[in-house]
């Protein structure tokens, strides 16, 4: 429970952060980095790259710069440029054609040790439908998943909202600016079984019992109001079943 | 008070959950086939005249003894699997079975009687080379037994050791077969490949050397393969390159005496390895002097040693196999000639003379959906005018077990393959005759009002005929006494029963051979022996077509693939009849990496498969123009994925209109951390009855049912108990999103998941706490739903709520599954196989990461258990009471026609079938059910109302009358 706790709070300070910039990438497409933050992500500059093909053939190009934070607690930021006139026109075509928008991100390792040498030995790739991300107005989720060793294996992608509704979107200017929200993710430790507070739990109901004189009769004291009159009438019915001799039980039993 | 309540709960539970079966309902619903394996050896008792016994060590490291006249289990011990419970030999003596275990690490002495354990010894280490029984003076009591660099000698009454001495020249020498012929002697024979042969002689008293020899033998290899001892210790060879007998006496000759087998008019079939057999009766006297020898696959002959001679006493030519066996004095030599293409005979002959005895010949009946004979297992026995009497029990290569009797009745088989099942599927059974008219009918295109009237009116009249029919049976078979009436079910007269319980079991087993398993009875219906599979092959059946599309024929697909060489190969066949299908499967020239079952269907209802190659090709079986259309159609949203889990890679590839593949996504996870160990979706035919939870305050929770999630289990490379591990991955199986990420900390395999509805639950091992425990995951979408109508992956923006919960499970596990009902009312129970044979069916409500700490009334109000970190097995919850499963590979369950029912089959040395029914049975009257009595009721009722309605009338006109 903890844990879980501990996780969640960590996980809405994330998001706390997280909001924090995607207002400065808002504010920032130009590469105008704060001062304050620049000093904060000193870390793993990587780019994002994405494609979107009439054609749905992959032809991936920088879409952004990703700014990884390595080390105990990784995080990321992301500075990336305005769609430029050629591609919105683009997305919208392909968005058109259902097609797909592509993004991918190089392996890497978060960790302190390696973090001066990545070599690309490979991407992570996701995608979503392109008119998805036409439709809501390039407002995506971009989540990095890492491994217990803090290397990235995979990269997702959603919009908000996610849906494909066939609504044109007129405004060019909806398509020029990168609405991202971006996470990065660790995995969780999974809990073991919980036996501390299951103890505790028995230990203390053992001690309210023994605090508790009326639960503490033993169970013939409790009910002896019950028992004996049972067992009198018993004793009667037995008592006249041998009296009465075979005829009677057969009658009873009858 | 709260402790009061909580037991009270407690009960209530227990109460709901007990399932147990009253005494008369054993063997009802349920049975259970009990197996052996391949056969390696086999010894009929023979110690005894009336002895009815034959005792067989399988190559799945089981001893067992049969009865010969009905085929069954007498005793059976099961040891572990793998090299350490290997047996590597069998030697019986009197009441006596002795086995070696294990490469040479146990020997034990069974009592073949009873089947109990007289002794056993633990051995010094040391391979295994060869063991036999050692006689002197008329008495077996000895045993010895060579390892690669000693010799022991142990008494067969207790297992001690008489002496035990090491090998001369243990390093250079291989030491291969022991030899004893009564003397006083026993030979270690050892061979120095392509040099020469090394003899040692040990004296039976005190284990003294008192002779060692070296023979050149360059051409000798393998004495095993090549060599026997024959007569009075002439050790025999045959040789293939120098087309040669060699013998040498191994007490007097120092050189091996070359006799071409061209002196004796002899040719060895080319590219054929000869080889001999000789027979020795009685451990304490010399083997005979006559041998078999193997020329080419159909050519045997009979041999005999006479005076320093090698004559020919019998040629058999074609044989396919020969084998010696002894009744008394007499020695006989069976063999199995191929008659025609459908039958072989077996004839006896003497082995003194060859001469073949009269009134011998036993016909053998191959079975053309069999494998062919492989060994023959002789058993001879005097009859009462002292004549030589046999019954031969036939190995073939599909692990059948044939036991004939003259002439050649069939007493019993034994398909030893099920004891091995890779994979099963549950086909319903098709309609009877009469309804498959009436869904025949409406299967038709209209043509006109009047004929589409007379179709049913004839198709009502044989329904009717039918019914008549039927009620004339019942009639009929109720005048008879119960014992008399018989349920023959052959595969004519097939059918679905009302409640469609009784189903056909597909069963595909690791020798390639195929069964059909009539669900009720356990009967073999049909069998189908595939040749050329591969030994390391990997099986996946699909039920292509169901028997619900009546005119055409249910269809079921094998995909055999060698994991090897990825190269694979496709078995269509109907699976009512077991018979090939008329449509012929394409050729696959590619090595396949994934295959799908798709929802689409052709014309001819049958689902679609696709298979895609190495180079992200993808056909389609069957491949007609209608599918390869809707394949273009809905291209778009068809998604597969690819796991490579040597490299720990995970793509996902959408197709594209011309049938080739784009990858859309990947997720790679670095193997030097950690390795993928296992994959598992949802099952297809699963059904949610409701999409979420109803809480304590009445309000409700979602599910998150994502029909495309895949849970990746993955194990750390690193085993060390502190840092290993074991990760969950929950992925959508088309967007490649990661839904949720855990490591179970210090953790280790092997893993065992279930992946159902809304939740994944898996067994693992604590390293820490050095216990079994179980962890269950649930996602859920919220309090309310994104899009209550349809689910797509695509368009799920948020991710789920996960809960997670542990607990401790007091016992390792074999293999689990969940049980699946027809509409996914009934409630959830995991079905687990544990390695003591019991079966479990937990209720999944002991699985809940909702289950509360503390306890709320809120909690109260939605039923949920209290948590406690221990789950508890209660006995009664073992659906196969006493019907121990032994080595439980795998459970299947299949639904039922009634949704309280679902059908189980647990699988592995055995075979075990029963129904369950996890939440009691809701929908169907009790076996008990008292008819007479509430009709009886009903019926009183009736007239009591009749009548005080008359007494009332009569009353109220005396009242006017006053």
């Amino acid at each position: 429970k903890m844990a879980r706790d501990l996780s969640f709070r960590v996980a809405v300070l994330f998001s706390f952060l997280f909001f924090g910039f995607i207002n400065f990438v808002c504010c920032n497409n130009e590469r105008r980095v704060g001062d304050a933050l620049e000093t904060d992500f000193s870390g793993l500059s990587v780019p994002l790259e994405h494609s979107f093909e009439l054609d749905d053939t992959a032809k991936f190009v920088v879409r952004g710069t990703l700014l990884l934070k390595t080390g105990r607690e990784p995080s990321v930021a992301l500075s990336q440029n305005p769609l430029s006139e050629e591609d919105r026109v683009k997305l919208k075509e392909v968005a058109e054609v259902d097609g797909l928008y592509r993004i991918r991100v190089p392996r890497v390792s978060l960790q302190a040790d390696r973090q001066t040498e990545w070599q690309v030995d490979g991407y992570l790739t996701a995608f979503v439908r392109a008119c998805a991300m036409v439709e809501s107005h390039l407002s995506d989720v971009i989540t990095l998943h890492t491994d217990v060793s803090g290397y990235l294996i995979g990269v997702s992608i959603v919009t908000i909202p996610g849906a494909c509704r066939g609504t044109k979107v007129e405004d060019e200017v909806d398509l020029e600016v990168f609405n991202t929200t971006l996470s990065i993710m660790a995995p969780v430790n999974a809990p073991g079984p919980e036996t501390s507070l299951f103890l505790e739990r028995m230990e203390q109901e053992t001690e309210k019992k023994g605090k508790n004189p009326q639960e503490q009769k033993s169970f013939f004291a409790k009910y002896w109001m019950y028992i004996v009159p049972l067992v009198l009438f018993l004793m009667m019915s037995g008592a006249q079943d041998q009296s009465g001799g075979g005829a009677s039980g057969r009658a009873a039993a009858a | 008070m709260a402790k009061l309540i909580l037991l009270l709960l407690n009960w209530i539970f227990l109460c709901c959950n007990v399932a147990a079966v009253f005494e008369d309902q054993v063997g009802k619903f349920d049975w259970r086939q009990q197996y052996v394996g391949k056969v390696r050896f086999s010894h009929f008792d023979s110690h005894m005249q009336s002895s009815k016994k034959v005792l067989l060590a399988s190559e799945s490291n089981v001893f067992a003894a049969l009865n010969t006249r009905t085929g069954e289990l007498f005793w059976r011990h099961v040891d572990k699997t793998g090299p350490e419970g290997n047996i590597d030999a069998l030697l019986q003596h009197g009441q006596d079975a002795v086995l070696v275990i294990g490469n040479g690490h146990l020997l034990r002495s069974w009592d073949i009687g009873v089947g109990g354990m007289n002794w056993e010894m633990v051995l010094d280490p040391g391979s295994f080379r060869s063991a036999c029984l050692v006689g002197h003076q008329g008495a077996v009591k000895h045993l010895a037994v060579l390892k690669k660099t000693v010799i022991s000698l142990h008494y067969l009454s207790n297992g001690h050791q008489k002496w035990v001495e090491n090998l001369p020249e243990s390093e250079t020498v291989d030491f291969q077969a022991v030899y004893s012929g009564g003397n006083g002697e026993v030979y270690a024979l050892g061979v120095v490949p392509n040099s020469h042969l090394a003899i040692v002689v040990y004296s039976l008293e005190d284990g003294e050397i008192t002779k060692q020899v070296s023979v050149e033998a360059p051409w000798l290899s393998s004495i095993p393969a090549s060599c026997s001892v024959i007569s009075r210790g002439l050790l025999t060879c045959v040789d293939s390159t120098t087309m040669s007998l060699y013998t040498l006496d191994l007490h007097l000759q120092l050189e091996m005496t070359q006799i071409p087998l061209q002196t004796l008019g002899l040719d060895v079939d080319p590219g054929f390895r000869p080889s001999l057999v000789s027979h020795q009766p009685n451990p304490a006297h010399p083997p005979l002097s006559e041998f078999l020898l193997q020329l080419g696959p159909e050519h045997h002959l009979l041999l005999q040693h006479n005076d320093g001679q090698i004559v020919t006493l019998r040629d058999y030519k074609p044989a396919l196999l020969a084998s010696f066996a002894t009744a008394g004095e007499k020695t006989v030599v069976a063999v199995m000639a191929p008659k025609n293409k459908t039958a072989c005979s077996i004839n006896l002959f003497s082995a003194e003379t060859g001469r073949r005895l009269l009134e011998t010949t036993l016909i053998f009946t191959v079975d053309p959906n069999g494998g062919k004979p492989e060994k023959l297992h002789v058993q001879a026995f005097l009859k009462k005018d002292d004549s030589v009497g046999y019954r031969v029990m036939v190995q073939t290569e599909d692990h059948t077990l044939t036991f004939i009797q003259q002439p050649g009745r069939v007493m019993w088989t034994r398909e030893e393959a099920l004891s091995d099942v890779v994979t099963m599927e549950m086909v319903d059974l098709p309609l009877t005759g009469a309804q498959a008219e009436l869904e025949g009918e409406f299967g038709k295109k209209a043509d006109g009002l009047m004929s589409m009237v007379m179709k049913r009116l004839s198709s009502q009249l044989i329904m009717l005929q039918a019914w008549i029919a039927h009620l004339w049976k019942l009639f009929y078979d109720a005048r008879k006494p119960r014992s008399q009436v018989k349920n023959d079910v052959s595969i004519e007269n097939l059918s679905r029963d009302e409640f469609n319980l009784q189903k056909m079991m597909v069963l595909v087993t690791a020798s390639g051979k195929l069964f059909g398993i009539d669900s009720k009875t356990g009967d073999i219906l049909w069998k189908h022996y595939l040749e050329n599979i591969p030994l390391n092959a990997a099986f996946k059946l699909m039920v292509q077509r169901t028997t619900a599309h009546f005119p055409h024929p249910p269809q079921c697909t094998l995909l055999i693939k060698d994991k090897d060489t990825g190269l694979a190969t496709l078995h269509v066949f109907n699976p009512i009849f077991g018979r090939r299908s008329q449509v012929t499967p394409p050729a696959l020239p590619q090595p396949i990496l994934q295959s799908l079952l798709l929802p689409l269907m052709d014309q001819d209802y049958a689902k679609v498969l696709l298979l895609v190659d190495d180079q992200y090709k993808v056909s389609a079986f069957p491949s007609t123009k209608n599918v390869l259309q809707q394949l273009q159609e809905t291209a778009s949203s068809i998604f597969f994925y690819l796991a490579d889990s040597g490299q720990g890679r995970l793509s996902g590839y959408r197709l594209r209109t011309d049938l080739s593949t784009e990858q859309v996504w990947e997720v790679v996870i670095p193997t030097e951390t950690q390795k993928i160990v296992s994959i598992k979706g949802k099952r297809s035919n699963e059904h949610v009855h409701s999409q979420g939870r109803v809480m304590g305050d009445r309000s409700v929770l979602y599910k998150y049912l994502n029909p495309n999630l895949l849970a990746v289990v993955t194990e750390s490379t690193d085993l060390h108990q502190e840092r290993s591990f074991i990760g969950i991955l929950l992925i959508d199986g088309v967007t490649g999103r990661i839904i949720h990420e855990a490591v179970q900390r210090k953790a280790r395999g092997p893993v065992h998941v279930v992946h159902s509805e809304n939740w994944v639950v898996y067994e693992y091992w604590s390293t820490k706490s050095r216990r079994n425990e179980f962890s269950v995951i649930e996602l859920y979408e919220g309090m309310d739903l994104y899009n209550s109508t349809v689910f797509s992956s695509l368009d799920r923006p948020h991710a789920p709520q996960v809960l997670q919960q542990s607990y401790i499970f007091p016992s390792s596990i074999s293999t689990m599954e969940a049980t699946l009902t027809e509409k996914g009312i009934t409630s959830r129970h995991l079905l687990v196989g544990l390695p003591s044979g019991g079966i479990l069916s937990l209720p999944k409500m002991f699985l809940d990461p909702r289950r509360p700490e503390v306890i709320s009334e809120q909690s109260r109000e939605e039923n949920l258990i209290p948590y406690a970190p221990e789950l508890i097995i209660r006995t009664e919850w073992f659906i196969n009471y006493n019907q121990t499963v032994s080595r439980v590979r795998g459970i299947y369950t299949a639904p039922s026609g009634l949704e309280s029912t679902c059908l189980v089959v647990a699988y592995g040395l055995d075979i075990y079938h029963t129904r369950v029914y996890p939440s009691k049975q809701f929908d169907v009257l009790k076996d008990d059910y008292d008819y007479m009595l509430i009709s009886s009721v009903l019926f009183a009722l009736f007239f009591a109302t009749m009548i005080s309605k008359r007494l009332a009338e009569v009353k109220l006109l005396n009242r006017a009358w006053r």
